[in-house]
C-alpha cells in the first residue's frame, strides 16, 4: 500500500466512489480509498435503490434534482462497461390523512419552485398509474414522472472503474485504526495494513462516520438506526413507479428484474447498530404492504436483508470540515437518502476542497446547524 | 471443460467463463460477485450455485475452499407469500 496520498477517502460506497471520482476528474492526483470490507458492502449496498426528487426541503429537493441528471447520462459519461440500469418509472407518493396531504401540498410548491415536474393527482388518476393501488381512503397524490431507481451495485462500480482509470487506488478489506492530528491539522490515517501520511481525509463511512471522528476527539450527532427490507420472486411487470405511503411508513417498487423491493421504517427502532434481520418486520411489511396495494399477497419473498442508515438530526446530510481536526471533512448523516443524492454531493465537496465555486451554498450542510442555527428538518422520509 | 457453456448458476443462468472474467478482474468473494451479475439471487438463493463459485475461487486463490468467505445467511428459508406473513391466509 501507498505510504503517502494527497486525499485518504475512508468508505467505498456510494458516497466515497463517487468522490474519489470526482476530485480525481478534476485533476486531483494520488487519491487512495480505504474500505473496510468491499465496495458498497455498507448501507450502500442495502438501500433501496430509489431516486426521488419530490423532497420537503430545499437542499434535498436541489441535490436529488441534479443528480437525476448525472444519473440519466452516467453509464455514457463514466464509460461503463454494464448498464447502471436507471429507470424512470416515476414516485407514487399516496396520502390517507388530511395532515399528510396538508404537508405534500407544501412539498409540492418548494418542488415547483425548483423546476421539478411533480404533479397534484385525484385518487382516481393514481389508480391508473398503479392499477393495484388501494384507493379506499385516499385523499390524493403527487407524481413525479422522471423520479426512479438505479442499480446501487453497479453504479459504485461504474464510478470505481472510472475513478481507477484515472489513477485512483481502492483498498478494500482494510480498516482504519487511527488517525494521527498535529497542531489541529490531519497528518496521517493509520490502517491494518500500514500507516498513510494524508493532509487530507475524507470520512465517508455512513453510520460509521461517528467513530472516525471519535479518533480525532470529535462527537458526530449522528446515530444509526436499522432497516429492513425485502424482495419477491420476479414476476411479469404490472408496477411502473415505486409506490410511497409515509402514513403506512412503506415503500415499495418492481425493479427491472421483475422482483418487488420493500420496505417499512419502524417507529421503535432502537438506536443501535444491530442488522439482523427480523420476523417482526416481514410481519410489519407484509401487513403495510397488502394494504396499500393488495395484490401483492400473492408474491412469495425470497430475501430479507437489512442495513443502518446515519441519521442526523435533521435527517439532511452534514458536508463540513471538522473543527479542530483541518483536513477532515465529512459527508455523512444521509439518512436513508444518500444513494440517489451522491452524484451531486461529490460534486459540491469536491468544489468546496478545491476552493472552486460551488453549484449551491455548501454551509446549508454544515455543522453549526446543530449548535443554534438553523436546522433544515425533511419531513419526507420513510 | 467448455466455460462457455457450463452454467454455474442455474437460476439466473450465469455461466462459468462469466464467474471466471470477474474473478480475473479481482472481484474477491462470492458477495461482490452475486453483488455485479445475480449469481445467487434466484429462488434457490445460491444452494445450488455458492459451493461452484467458492472453488473457483479456492482455485483462483489457491486457497481451501473452507476458507472462501460465505456470504451472509438471509432469511426466508423458503419462498413464502407476502399474504401468509400478513396473517391473511
Ligand atoms: S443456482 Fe444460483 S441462485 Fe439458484
Amino acid at each position: 500500500m501507498k505510504k503517502s496520498a494527497n486525499v485518504v477517502i475512508i468508505g467505498g460506497g456510494i458516497t466515497g466512489c463517487a468522490t474519489a471520482y470526482e476530485l480525481a476528474v478534476r485533476g486531483v492526483k494520488d487519491i487512495v480509498v480505504i474500505e473496510k470490507q468491499y465496495l458498497s458492502s455498507g448501507a450502500t449496498g442495502r438501500c433501496g435503490a430509489g431516486v426521488r426528487q419530490q423532497w420537503g426541503t430545499e437542499t434535498n429537493a436541489i441535490l436529488a434534482r441534479d443528480s437525476v441528471k448525472r444519473f440519466e447520462g452516467m453509464n455514457e459519461e463514466l464509460e461503463y462497461d454494464r448498464d447502471i440500469e436507471f429507470k424512470q418509472g416515476g414516485y407514487l407518493m399516496v396520502s390517507y390523512t388530511q395532515n399528510e396531504w396538508n404537508q405534500y401540498k407544501k412539498n409540492v410548491a418548494i418542488q415547483h419552485s425548483l423546476g421539478i415536474p411533480t404533479k397534484m393527482i385525484t385518487p382516481q388518476e393514481a389508480l391508473e398509474i398503479v392499477p393495484h393501488l388501494n384507493i379506499k381512503g385516499l385523499i390524493g397524490a403527487t407524481f413525479c414522472q422522471s423520479d426512479g431507481h438505479a442499480n446501487p451495485f453497479h453504479v459504485v462500480d461504474a464510478y470505481y472503474k472510472a475513478a481507477s482509470r484515472l489513477g485512483v487506488k481502492f483498498e478494500t478489506y482494510t480498516s482504519v485504526t487511527g488517525i494521527t492530528r498535529e497542531k489541529g491539522k490531519v497528518t496521517s490515517v493509520q490502517t491494518s495494513k500500514g500507516d498513510i501520511a494524508a493532509s487530507m481525509v475524507i470520512n465517508a463511512c455512513g453510520y460509521a462516520a461517528g467513530t472516525i471522528c471519535k479518533m480525532v476527539g470529535f462527537e458526530l450527532p449522528l446515530y444509526p438506526q436499522r432497516h429492513q427490507a425485502l424482495v419477491t420472486e420476479p414476476v411479469e411487470p404490472c408496477q411502473g413507479p415505486m409506490v410511497i405511503s409515509l402514513h403506512h411508513r412503506l415503500y415499495c417498487q418492481q425493479t427491472p428484474h421483475g422482483s418487488f423491493i420493500m420496505g417499512v421504517g419502524d417507529p421503535n427502532e432502537p438506536k443501535d447498530f444491530n442488522i439482523n434481520s427480523s420476523w417482526e418486520f416481514l410481519e410489519d411489511v407484509a401487513r403495510q404492504a397488502t394494504t396499500v396495494l393488495p395484490l401483492l399477497k400473492n408474491l412469495r419473498v425470497v430475501r430479507q436483508w437489512s442495513g443502518l442508515y446515519d441519521m442526523s438530526p435533521d435527517a439532511n446530510p452534514i458536508l463540513d470540515e471538522v473543527p479542530d481536526a483541518k483536513g477532515m471533512w465529512v459527508a455523512a448523516g444521509f439518512s436513508g437518502h444518500g444513494f440517489m443524492v451522491a452524484p451531486q454531493t461529490a460534486v459540491l465537496l469536491a468544489q468546496k476542497i478545491l476552493g472552486q465555486n460551488c453549484f449551491m451554498p455548501i454551509e446549508r450542510f454544515g455543522l453549526e446547524r446543530f449548535s443554534g442555527g438553523e436546522l433544515l428538518l425533511e419531513s419526507a422520509v420513510v | 471443460m467448455q466455460t462457455k457453456e457450463t452454467i454455474v448458476c442455474r437460476c439466473e443462468d450465469i455461466t462459468l467463463e462469466e464467474i471466471k472474467s470477474l474473478i480475473d478482474q479481482g472481484y474477491r468473494t462470492i458477495d461482490e460477485i452475486k453483488r455485479v451479475i445475480r449469481a445467487g439471487m434466484g429462488p434457490c438463493q445460491g444452494r445450488t450455485c455458492r459451493m461452484l463459485i467458492a472453488q473457483e475461487l479456492a482455485k483462483y486463490y489457491g486457497i481451501p475452499v473452507g476458507e472462501v468467505l460465505m456470504p451472509t445467511f438471509r432469511p426466508t428459508v423458503r419462498p413464502v407469500k407476502l399474504g401468509t406473513f400478513a396473517g391473511g391466509e
